[in-house]
């Protein structure tokens, strides 16, 4: 018989590092200030933590207490742990969401996250220098379409960094890259947040004070919290900033020790993506953008709620304003804390995919994370290649089988697992006291909250669904509906095997 | 800024990096648990 040598967090602030890094991405410096501008300003403050409260910190304990569970069979990822908690062959079935989302999310994400990395190189090169906003615009544009092959040659370096770093595993790989890059992030976010809200009208070009932005994000408007829409945008970023119904908790989860604690880790993790994304996120991009463009002008710009075009169209132009030095520094550091944010986010979508492979087919590490950097490889083309594609797979992948996965894991986990033994596994080894609120929360208030967020979109599913679409649209939704018949036929060989022995 | 906006921003933002530091305070100053004792419990190697 083999004895094979299982991976372990090196540390508990490594582990810590690592899930609050999975959860840190790009969502949370240039979504949230454009979700609070579009939605209500300081107002949307009290839909989203009503979320967090309701529908974050139940999931956080939800995902970390299966992975936990899951890890003592040896298993680190969802269909096998979702198999291990509910008799039905369904629910592995189930679980290949917690894989497909990874690796179909991780397609687009790390082209995203190579634009940082591109945007970093330019800065500090000063190629931004002496460029008109509309000229920096026009440079996007142009990257985008792939009007040079600079584009591809970052996403390859990108990819190529993210399946090396994999390649050496856990403690080597994943937590080192978190203990480098959280700190910095950290670092690099309260000096931008600094320079945004000490942005003074009248120096180096500004208009505004950056107070002026800060005033306006967080003005509330109190009538907006009546809006349902208000409250399906907060419960959407929720999930978003929290990597919620991915299946990558789950799998950093299952390397914790039985009788560790995840109580507090999990809220220790959760809270530090809250605190960067409420008070660094909302102290950059609006304070320094309002304080050259105005308020009009920012929020015409936020109205897709994304804050992608402030983020790398507009900022640029604008640290150019602040002199060769001081521009270099900050494009760097921005573009460079957008990369941690994403890196340490698309490491997290790898890891279960490789897990699934390690666990379920013996494949070691090295063959796991460049399996997996090629499956991204492949999967990235299309999303590389046409926008409308790109759109397609967040839309399904980063948006719908979020919420549907969540759906099935709380309803596995209060449900046909059970409470007692749910919070059983919640509180085993816990280094803080759970509120027992929480038992009757994660039973009842959140499978019922998911399910309203979930019925609130059937409308915009059938909409989307049915109206015409382009050959590329029909090419992304064939490619993704493949990817889970594919993962789904894995699962059902594993399982083959497993029932074999 | 407007006196409603500050309130919002000072109150949201204490709570939140109030409750951050705690929960990371706790994690560092958490005593470790002791290793496990018997080899059912010894998470490190699976056979």
């Amino acid at each position: 018989m083999s004895i094979k040598q299982k991976e372990n967090w090196g540390s508990r602030l490594g582990l810590i590092l690592a899930m609050a890094g999975s959860a840190v991405g790009l969502g949370n410096f240039l979504r949230f200030p454009a979700q609070a501008v579009q939605n209500g300003g300081g107002a949307f403050i009290i839909p989203y933590l009503t979320c967090f409260v309701l529908m974050g910190i139940p999931l956080l304990y939800v995902e970390w207490a299966m992975g936990r569970h899951g890890g003592k069979s040896g298993q680190h990822s969802t269909p096998f742990i979702f198999g291990s908690m509910g008799k039905g062959f369904y629910w592995k079935y189930l679980g290949v969401f917690g894989i497909f989302t990874n690796l179909a999310v991780a397609a687009y994400y790390c082209y995203l996250e190579s634009w940082t990395m591109s945007w970093a190189y330019h800065s500090a090169a000063g190629h931004f220098m002496g460029k008109t906003q509309a000229e920096v615009s026009a440079f996007f544009n142009s990257y985008i379409g792939l009007g040079t092959p600079e584009p591809v040659v970052f996403w390859l370096l990108c990819l190529l960094l993210n399946t090396w770093i994999l390649s050496r595993g856990l403690k080597g790989g994943v937590e080192l890259a978190s203990k480098i890059g959280m700190p910095l992030l950290l670092l690099f976010g309260v000096v931008l947040a600094v320079r945004g809200v000490t942005l003074t009208a009248g120096v180096n070009g500004a208009v505004y004070d950056g107070v002026v932005g800060l005033n306006h994000l967080w003005q509330p408007d109190f009538s907006s919290i009546w809006n349902p829409v208000v409250w399906r945008n907060a419960a959407g970023q929720i999930f978003f900033t929290l990597s919620l119904g991915m299946g990558s908790i789950q799998c950093y989860a299952s390397y914790v020790r039985p009788k560790d604690d995840i109580a507090l880790n999990a809220m220790s993790a959760g809270w530090m993506n809250e605190f960067v994304e409420v008070v660094l996120g909302s102290a950059v991009i609006i304070p320094i953008a309002v304080g050259y463009l105005g308020v009009d002008k920012v929020v015409e710009m936020t109205k897709g709620g994304s804050g992608f075009g402030i983020g790398f169209m507009t900022l640029p132009y604008l640290f150019a304003q602040w002199g060769p030095v001081l521009s270099a520094l900050s494009g760097m550091m921005w573009f460079g804390l957008l990369f941690f944010a994403g890196i340490t986010s698309s490491l997290a979508m790898g890891t279960p995919c490789m897990g699934f492979m390690e666990d379920n087919f013996n494949w070691g590490r090295t063959k796991a994370a460049w399996a997996f950097g090629f499956a991204v490889l492949l999967l990235g083309i299309p999303c590389v290649l046409s926008q409308e594609a790109f759109g397609e797979f967040d839309y399904w992948v980063g948006t719908i089988s979020l919420v549907i996965f969540a759906i099935a894991e709380i309803i596995l986990f209060a449900w046909v697992f059970g409470m007692e033994k749910g919070w059983e596994e919640i509180t085993r080894g816990a280094d803080i006291a759970v509120p027992a609120a929480f038992k009757h929360i994660i039973k009842y208030v959140t499978p019922l909250f998911l399910l309203v967020v979930f019925i609130g979109s059937l409308p915009e599913i059938w909409a989307t669904l049915t109206k015409p679409i382009t050959p590329q649209v029909l090419a992304a939704r064939l490619l993704l509906a493949g990817l889970f018949a594919a993962i789904s036929g894995l699962v059902y060989a594993a399982n083959k095997k497993k029932v074999a022995l | 800024m407007s006196a409603s906006a500050l309130l919002m921003l000072v109150v949201t933002e204490v709570a939140v990096t109030a409750f951050t530091l705690y929960f990371f305070w706790k994690v560092l100053t958490v005593p470790p648990k002791p290793e496990p004792d018997s080899f059912e419990d010894n998470d490190e190697v699976e056979r």
